[in-house]
């Protein structure tokens, strides 16, 4: 079936009608190019977004805290709430919380290495603030137990500092002046997310708490959670909304008395969209194609029609019902496949395409103004190669489809009806 | 060769049946060159349709090279008519987007003859018939004759039992008519049954048997020796006119 004959006749018969041949072949590559950017450009924009949480754990939650709205326990609305140990002792206890640090702001000060000084926040955090945050230590190390147990007065360093400060010197053990108390610089830290900035140096938080009368105060709880699902997430959210509302005596149901910031959920829901985005893309796309394949379909009708007698003439010399359905299906899959490939390869060239020229820009402007980077909202919008080899079999299958019924009139053609003479 | 025995065949047009054949009882043996004569209506091309296993027949039997043929499957009845059938048409039916060589190699493509093997032995034939230098020509560049010699060449080329002819010359003028009966003649000699539908006495003359169908029976038999009368009265049919 597959010798070089079978192919030299559906060749001989695409030459006959190459303009009807081209045109039915367009239907289908707009069909697949269409089907191709539209998958892209959805791709490019859950990536675009997808990237903006790549700065944090996804699975990361922020407390803060805020004031209550809502009476409660002979309290009046409007009180503010303060954070303590004792309710980073207390949501560190429950079994879903894996990584958990408190964090504590001690505002700016002037950071200052031999000449060198700028005015730089510092915050205080635990050990496991790192993975929480989800950035990356390029120099020395971050702070561990050990800093915490003995409130040792030592500093992470953010990248920004680190350029600003210490220009040709290796900051790692060196001292450096906070206000004026001298640090010891044991690591240097950067963002994955440019956005998120390195203009601040880390300290462990109990030398906060020693150094600058944090006492037993926190402003920020920051945690992640075990590997769970989006509704065990929200659970855990109520069980630290109830537990923050015991140890404060305010109304659970107060949503403004604490702010809480769950990334998991937000990460979910925006992967939601994408998703459901991604299935009205395939609709439309499919949809597109099957315009295309209809049109195949057609051709192939009034091919059979227009070559009844010749069909006719086959069969009395010999031709087998089987082999004038597969003359007939090997030209509709030769069209819809070569013309698909066509759209396909057209289709993915002018994502990549664009993919490229927004790269070189983003480059550009990471060149231009440091590494302070924007909201992305689009970004890598192309294809991968499962989804264009899917496509392609669909595109195979399909033509498959649309020369099936025409196929099927073909071989059902009598020869003496082809042979009468008109 | 070729037997059929009370051979019936209607067609159903809308709610009334059309009986077309009504009890043909034949014998044509290997080697004879038959005509089949009649006016329009009397079943002639029905009754080569079912020689050709284009056709089936409701009632009867047919033996065709002492097999039966009867409720063939399409692919059996395409074997048998690709390897014991040979099919020359009124209107040539060429295939326009294949060369001369390429037309008569076809019915070898279907026995599964590599390429080579079928244009080499297709040359072959257009040779034998003297259209050689054409063999690479489009069949709208043959004239009617050269046409019908490269469908006979078709016809040959898988070595045939019987030709079947439909108005093999019905759309030729006299001279390439008498050329194309004696190239059958020729044919015939080697031991080929030929069997023409024809509507021209003088082809029909050429015949060694006329078979005259007359409302779906066999009307009149003209046997080679009788043929010299059956000239007569085909002179004085023509007297009138």
């Amino acid at each position: 079936m597959f010798d070089i004959d079978i192919w030299q006749e559906i060749f001989s018969t695409i030459k006959k009608n190459k303009m009807r041949t081209v045109l039915t072949g367009f239907a289908v590559a707009w069909g697949i190019f269409m089907l191709m950017v539209l998958l892209g450009a959805g791709n490019g924009l859950s990536n675009g977004v997808g990237s903006n949480f790549e700065g944090n754990a996804i699975n990361a939650m922020w407390i803060w805290s805020r004031e209550t709205s809502k009476p409660y326990a002979g309290f009046q609305s409007g009180r503010s709430i303060q954070l303590t140990m004792d309710d980073f002792n207390d949501v560190s206890k429950m079994p879903q919380v894996d990584k958990i640090s408190a964090r504590y702001w001690i505002g700016d000060r002037t950071y200052a290495f031999n000449n060198e000084y700028g005015s730089y926040n510092t915050q205080a955090c635990h050990p496991d603030y790192m993975a929480i945050e989800n950035f990356q230590i390029t120099k020395g190390r971050f702070l561990n137990e050990i800093d915490m147990q003995y409130g040792r007065k030592v500093m992470v360093i953010g990248a920004n500092i680190e350029e600003a400060l210490f220009e040709n010197t290796d900051p790692i053990g060196q001292i450096i002046k906070v206000g004026n108390v001298p640090f010891k610089v044991i690591g240097v830290y950067s963002e994955k997310d440019p956005r998120e900035g390195t203009r601040q140096g880390l300290i462990p938080l109990t030398t906060a708490q020693k150094l600058f009368n944090a006492g037993n105060r926190i402003h920020n709880l920051a945690l992640t959670t075990h590997n769970i699902s989006k509704n065990e997430s929200q659970k855990v959210e109520e069980n630290i909304r109830k537990l923050l509302a015991k140890n404060h005596k305010f109304d659970p149901s107060d949503e403004r008395a604490i702010g809480l910031y769950n990334s998991l959920e937000n990460y979910v829901e925006t992967m939601n969209i994408f998703r459901t985005i991604k299935m009205f893309v395939w609709l439309i796309g499919i949809g597109t194609l099957i315009a295309g394949i209809v049109g195949v379909s057609n051709i192939m009708l009034i091919v059979v029609k227009e070559r009844t007698k010749e069909i006719g003439v086959r069969k009395a010399l010999g031709a087998t019902p089987g082999s004038i359905i597969g003359l007939v299906l090997l030209e509709a899959i030769l069209i819809t496949a070569l013309a698909g490939y066509i759209g396909m390869f057209l289709g993915i060239s002018l994502m990549e395409g664009i993919n490229f020229m927004m790269e070189q820009q983003a480059q550009a402007q990471v060149g231009a103004s440091g590494d302070q980077g924007e909201i992305r909202m689009f970004m890598n919008p192309t294809v991968d190669l499962r989804i264009a080899v899917s496509a392609m079999l669909l595109l195979v299958s399909a033509g498959a489809l649309a020369g099936y019924i025409p196929a099927k009139r073909a071989a059902a053609v009598k020869p003496i009806e082809a042979l009468r003479d008109e | 060769m070729i037997t059929l025995t009370n051979i019936h065949k209607s067609y159903q047009m809308g709610t009334n049946s059309l009986h077309v054949l009504k009890g043909i009882d034949l014998e044509i043996k290997q080697g004879e060159f038959v005509s089949i004569m009649g006016s329009s209506g009397s079943g002639k091309s029905t009754l080569l349709n079912i020689l050709g296993i284009l056709d089936n027949y409701d009632q009867g039997e047919y033996l065709l090279d002492g097999k039966l043929i009867q409720n063939m499957s399409e692919r059996n009845a395409a074997k048998y008519r690709n390897e014991t059938l040979g099919f020359i048409f009124q209107s040539f039916n060429l295939i326009s987007f294949k060369n001369a060589m390429e037309n008569v190699a076809l019915p070898l493509y279907y026995q599964g003859v590599s390429r080579r093997k079928r244009n080499a032995l297709a040359l072959e034939y257009l040779d034998k018939l003297g259209l050689k230098p054409w063999a690479e020509h489009m069949p709208n560049e043959l004239s009617g004759g050269q046409k019908q010699r490269v469908a006979i060449a078709r016809a040959l080329i898988s070595q045939p039992k019987v030709i079947l002819a439909d108005e093999p010359t019905g759309a030729l003028d006299t001279q390439t008519s008498y050329e194309v009966m004696d190239i059958l003649k020729e044919i015939n000699k080697d031991g080929i049954s030929i069997i023409i539908v024809t509507h021209e006495h003088d082809i029909a003359a050429m015949t060694d048997k006329i078979i005259k169908l007359k409302d779906g029976n066999i009307g009149d038999l003209i046997i080679n020796g009788e043929l010299a009368s059956f000239k007569k009265s085909y002179a004085k049919e023509l007297q009138p006119a």
